[in-house]
């Protein structure tokens, strides 16, 4: 029997979730003796015609992680897309948005200026931005366009699986490829981890008070963090009541907050929305003056409670100064 | 359309105790509104999840006016507390997001303030009339359009 043939790719993304799947230590070695890896440009020499040669449909899984933000990640996917029997979104860029998302609060081209204009360390004496197609004296040269909005992958392609995190732990990745491999996988557009809150796996949930009451935010470096208690009932924003679990609660287990990387439950639609109105009812607070107190406490609420996910909220994106077409590319 | 025809489209959730029933009695008092408000009833302020009104803005809604019982009067003791609470962190969520505060407006309107009903209801047209529609755009295409798509 031929082995089942996979795929990663990245596209708007840090590097984390491909050194997840190194995570996996000598579990890779089991992986790669179940499957075979058809195409993985950040570790194995292959190019983007060896994807096209293959037959539509022949790669039993692509798992795509980043945000979709040029037109080049656009094609890969699509392409992708086409000859995947399934496509995994992996990590809370490719499913949310993740931190490139964070973007969508700026105008692209707003980016591009302040990249290749305004930073001091940069030299750019003629001003040059780049351009999909600029001509020099060898000829034309192209670069992928760079798109007005941060995309989630499923607002781009068809999505089967979600597998989150930042990035996914190594034991739901584990599972996804045994899942694939013995053809376990559960019905298409399925998150690979559990839908329950963070708070259900969290080591520090026995000392969660019945009635939790915030009477001040605070921030971790404000403070001396108890190893055992509560976080919220320190007083940090932790957003575990409102996040998926299945990481372990690595973050609280290391004695820092939650800030949600794993993404809402099933029950949810809009992640910030409900990580912020969690927050909003803990607070010991009533009056108006009070309550504007806390909330300035809260430093850059965006940043906050759509850290992860503002390309895949209701909103997913700043709105823009006057009504344009969101697959405007930017040229210089 | 020029911006004097603009006829802002407001989504309003009132409490059935206190604001809900104090429409009901600008009705009763032929006290005439603006009709661009669109009410929807919550059992208490407390209850609305502020996805609602990220949704309303989303599907249309140029602003959400939320109404509940004066501070003190909530028939659930503390829901419209936590109402005040939740709005004032979204609102600060929507300012980053380039999104009006008066886009969002929260009063306090008793059983027996039918007036204020009219009178919130008609300054809140006003104001979104003069500040314009809410323009939101769309990644390209919805993750929903795309979820049965496999090639």
């Amino acid at each position: 029997m031929t082995k089942p043939k996979i795929a990663f790719y990245w596209c708007a993304s840090c590097g984390g979730c491909e050194e997840a799947v190194v995570d996996l230590g000598e579990g890779l070695l089991t992986v790669v003796e179940l499957v075979e890896v058809a195409f993985w440009p950040v570790a194995l020499d292959f190019k983007r015609e060896d994807v096209e040669a293959l037959e539509d449909g022949e790669l039993a899984a692509a798992f795509i992680n980043g945000a979709v933000r040029t037109s080049e990640q656009e094609e890969m996917a699509r392409l992708l897309r086409r000859k995947s029997a399934a496509v995994v979104a992996f990590g809370s860029c490719a499913i949310l948005g993740g931190v490139p998302g964070l973007a969508n609060l700026y105008e692209g081209r707003d980016i591009l200026d302040l990249v290749y204009h305004q930073v001091p360390s940069v030299d750019n004496g003629d001003g040059t931005l780049p351009a999909p197609e600029s001509r020099v004296a060898e000829g034309e040269l192209t670069l992928p366009a760079f798109d007005a909005t941060v995309r989630t992958l499923d607002q781009v392609i068809g999505v089967d699986y979600y597998l989150p995190g930042c990035p996914p732990p190594a034991g739901l990745i584990a599972s996804a490829v045994t899942a694939l491999v013995e053809g376990k996988l559960p019905a298409r557009g399925a998150v690979l981890a559990p839908d329950v809150a963070l708070c259900s796996e969290c080591p520090r949930a026995a000392t969660k008070p019945d009635k939790l009451l915030v009477r001040a935010f605070r921030r971790p470096h404000q403070m001396l963090i108890d190893p055992e208690l509560c976080l919220l009932a320190q007083g940090l924003v932790c957003l575990g009541p409102a996040t998926r679990a299945g990481c372990a609660a690595a973050c609280p287990g290391g004695n820092m907050p939650c800030t949600g990387c794993m993404g809402p439950t099933s029950s949810v639609v809009d992640y910030g929305a409900k990580a912020l109105s969690a927050m909003a009812s803990l607070l010991d607070a009533d009056g108006e003056d009070e309550v504007a107190a806390r909330v300035a406490e809260i430093v850059d609420p965006v940043g906050t409670f759509y850290r992860y996910s503002l390309p895949a909220s209701l909103l997913h994106r700043r709105v823009r100064p006057a009504a344009r077409d969101e697959k405007e590319e930017v040229a210089p | 359309m020029s911006e004097n025809h603009f006829q802002p489209k407001i989504v309003a959730f009132f409490c059935t105790w206190c604001t809900y029933t104090a429409a009901d009695l600008t009705g009763i008092s032929r006290l005439a509104y603006a009709p661009n408000v669109r009410v929807i009833r919550l059992m208490c302020s407390g209850r609305l999840d502020p996805q609602f009104v990220l949704a309303a803005f989303r599907q249309g809604a140029d602003g959400v006016l939320i109404g509940g019982c004066h501070p003190g009067d909530c028939h659930y003791q503390e829901g419209n507390y936590k109402a005040r609470r939740r709005i004032e962190l979204l609102r600060a969520v929507l300012r980053d997001l380039g999104i009006e505060d008066q886009r969002l407006r929260l009063e306090w309107i008793s059983a027996s303030e039918g007036e204020k009903v009219q009178r919130v209801c008609n300054e809140m047209t006003e104001e979104l009339r003069r500040l314009g529609p809410l323009r939101l755009g769309r990644p390209q295409r919805e993750a929903a359009e795309l979820a049965g798509e496999t090639r």
